[in-house]
């Protein structure tokens, strides 16, 4: 093991739960309010980084503000275009495919929003084709942030750490590198999962929600009109997704296969408690974390080469191993609500 | 729903009421359907025998899906990840242990069933959504370990191909007959079942026995047990029915059913490795359980027919609608596929949940009630 790494990868790791922790409180939304486990957020996310791609390609915006000096304002423009096409998309979704599940048996609400899926990729296919595209670039990916950790205090050492360039070249100091792109998408992942919980606390329309969410005839019985309410979870839950998605695009470009990242946030979400908001982004972080850390065995590894290896391609199913022993161990997730009841 | 029976027909005996088939025209109907099926490579062209083969594998898939998903209510996403243990698992014995196909076949799904077990384990502690994420675990879990462990036999990412399945049979008078091979080195006649029409022969007797035992199970002891659990499972447990156990034994099943299918499907393929069939593969056969009617001996006959129809419906169209509209003509054939099964399962969950099965009742109902309305 590769211990000097340790730092570097747990906070690439970290850094890329963000996102994940973001998608997660996006199903943590819809779940609370309705109780439908959206297995179409990662094709909502998909459709809103895709949507950004085109309102700032050449053929909408960028035939409008063409030009570099132009380029924050297509970006913010795109944006706010995909946000609310987001916003419709999720409303529409509510309103056509999830009302009329209304009181069915759980297996039709989980078929239907992944037939959903379906529907939405296909959509996605036929509308902006099967190529990778060149997501615009926001964050400079040149020139990543370096902190320098002193780890031996040998005389002289401090001196020389802040020319090293990789994670272990110096003998006694230790530099991590923060890639810009993954930076700010974690900055800006916990300020809008800070918005979200202000949204939930201070707003009427947040408190509404929250009533849903206990109790749906309760609600009712105050005057909450909670097919507004849903409409409006899922109208921020495809914000959600859409901002997820630019994020994940920005940092690891935009095809087709973007809506995977999705699914660590479903292991997010289940190690987190399923109702619970704080539970989803401390999960989302976790889940990343450990994402991180499973690329730190190396050939000196102590069960071996190909052990190490595989190890290393686990990144992907590292978040089900998680998801697995949660659901032996403590089925209702760190922050979840306990469930009194047999089984 | 009983279904109602014309005045005067009455069960006389025990073995009339427990018959699956009452009437000897029955009885006729199924077997000249069976020898039409059976001799389907005499009259029909090979693009319509694949078809044929891979609706009877995903129907085997499905049967045992619906044992879980039916009758005990678990709903699962893992049943491809089940069927590609089936296929790993039946191309190595063949390929590598030289065993007999026909041997290999049930040996696969048992080993399908034990994996199966083993993620049917969380079920001791979770249900409804909570068990869709551990089989969903499975899915991903499962491919992974066929990707990255022991490359040298698996072949990684890139699969194995499977050896053809093959029938030996003893040299009758120094010839070999019905088209088969001599091989010299064993002294026997080997019967290949390289291509689809002949592999036709296997699916069809490999579904005919999964059908006589789903609809069997369904129907015993065992099988009302397992629709109590569903139905109510407080109730069932007080009934003295195990209902861990119970849900073992129907995971166990549901991954011998899948194990079964996906050794067929290697062998139909001749190829098989970790997206042989992926999560996609799950979501169809949860859907063409839906589609069909959960919880029915013909459910899974009519959704895997019907959503295969209509894939093999949408690669035929495709290439008129891209006639018809020329701008989607570099995305239509990935995006038809998702985009008309998708809207087909959703259609089905808000006007038909009960699926065909429901429906072909009714027509039985009112032919049987003709020419009255009730």
């Amino acid at each position: 093991m590769n211990w000097q790494l340790l730092p570097q990868f747990a906070i690439t790791g970290l850094l890329g739960g963000g996102p994940i922790a973001l998608l997660a409180l996006g199903l943590v939304l819809i779940y609370k309010s309705s109780e439908i486990f959206n297995f179409a957020h990662g094709q909502m996310l998909l459709i809103g980084a895709m949507a950004t791609w085109w309102f700032s390609s050449d053929q909408a915006l960028g035939r409008i503000f063409p030009g570099e000096e132009q380029f924050a304002l297509r970006i913010a423009l795109a944006i706010v275009l995909a946000l609310l096409t987001s916003i419709i998309l999720g409303l529409v979704i509510e309103r056509i495919a999830l009302r009329p599940m209304t009181g069915q048996p759980l297996l039709s609400i989980i078929l239907m929003t992944l037939a959903l899926s379906q529907v939405l990729q296909g959509l996605t296919i036929i509308t902006f084709g099967t190529t990778q595209r060149n997501f615009p670039v926001l964050f400079s990916t040149s020139d990543p942030y370096r902190i320098t950790l002193p780890l031996a205090q040998t005389a002289g050492a401090a001196a020389d750490c802040t020319f090293a360039l990789g994670g272990d070249l110096q003998p006694g100091c230790l530099i991590v590198i923060i890639r810009q792109d993954l930076f700010w998408s974690f900055v800006i992942a916990m300020v809008c999962v800070v918005l979200l919980y202000a949204f939930f606390q201070y707003t009427r329309t947040g408190l509404s929600m929250r009533a849903t969410a206990e109790d749906h005839e309760t609600a009712q019985a105050v005057g909450i009109r909670i097919n507004r309410v849903f409409g409006f979870s899922w109208a921020i839950a495809g914000i959600i997704a859409t901002i997820g998605g630019i994020l994940i695009a920005t940092a690891s470009g935009l095809s087709l296969g973007l809506s995977v990242v999705v699914l660590a946030a479903f292991p997010a979400v289940l190690l987190g408690g399923l109702e619970s908001i704080p539970g989803a982004v401390i999960g989302g972080l976790i889940i990343g974390l450990f994402q991180g850390l499973v690329a730190l065995p190396n050939n000196d590894f102590f069960l071996g080469q190909e052990a190490a290896q595989a190890i290393r391609n686990a990144k992907e199913i590292a978040p089900y191993i998680i998801l697995l022993i949660v659901l032996i161990v403590r089925p209702d997730g760190l922050f979840g609500q306990k469930r009194i009841e047999r089984i | 729903m009983a279904i109602p029976r014309p005045a005067g027909d009455f069960d006389r005996r025990y073995e009339q009421d427990m018959s699956v088939l009452r009437r000897p025209w029955q009885v006729g109907l199924l077997l000249l359907f069976l020898l039409a099926l059976y001799l389907l490579p005499l009259y029909s062209s090979g693009s319509l025998i694949s078809l044929v083969n891979r609706i009877g594998i995903f129907i085997i898939a499905v049967q045992g899906l619906n044992i879980l998903t039916g009758y005990t209510g678990q709903i699962s996403l893992g049943q491809a990840a089940f069927m590609t243990v089936g296929g790993y698992v039946s191309a190595l014995l063949v390929g590598n242990l030289g065993w007999s196909f026909f041997l290999a076949l049930p040996v696969a799904g048992l080993a399908a069933g034990l994996v199966g077990l083993i993620f049917g384990l969380p079920s001791l502690r979770v249900k409804g959504f909570y068990l869709v994420m551990a089989t969903l675990g499975a899915q991903f879990i499962i491919p992974w370990l066929a990707r990255n462990i022991y490359q040298d036999i698996l072949n990684g990412a890139q699969g194995i191909n499977v050896t053809v399945a093959s029938l030996k049979l003893p040299v009758i008078a120094n010839t070999c007959f019905l088209g088969t091979t001599y091989d010299a080195a064993a002294n026997a006649c080997y019967f290949r079942f390289g291509d689809p029409a002949s592999f036709l022969f296997i699916t069809i007797t490999v579904l005919l026995i999964t059908t006589i035992a789903a609809h069997n199970i369904a129907r015993s002891r065992f099988g009302r047990a397992l629709v109590s659990v569903r139905d109510n499972d407080l109730a069932a447990e007080l009934l003295g029915i195990n209902l861990f156990t119970y849900k073992l034994r129907a995971f166990f099943l549901a991954a011998v059913y899948a194990g079964i299918a996906g050794s067929l499907l290697a062998h139909n393929l001749r190829f098989i490795n970790s997206e042989t069939v992926n999560l996609t593969s799950s979501v169809l056969m949860l859907g063409m359980l839906v589609v069909g009617g959960l919880g029915t001996s013909v459910g899974p006959f009519f959704g895997a027919t019907l959503v295969l129809l209509i894939e093999e419906a949408v690669i035929i169209l495709t290439p008129i609608l891209i006639d018809l509209i020329p701008a989607i003509e570099g995305t239509a054939s990935a995006a038809l596929r998702p985009l008309i099964f998708g809207l087909a399962l959703m259609l089905f969950l808000v006007f038909e949940p009960r699926g065909l099965a429901y429906r072909w009742q009714l027509i039985k109902a009112a032919w049987r009630l003709r020419p009255f309305a009730h």
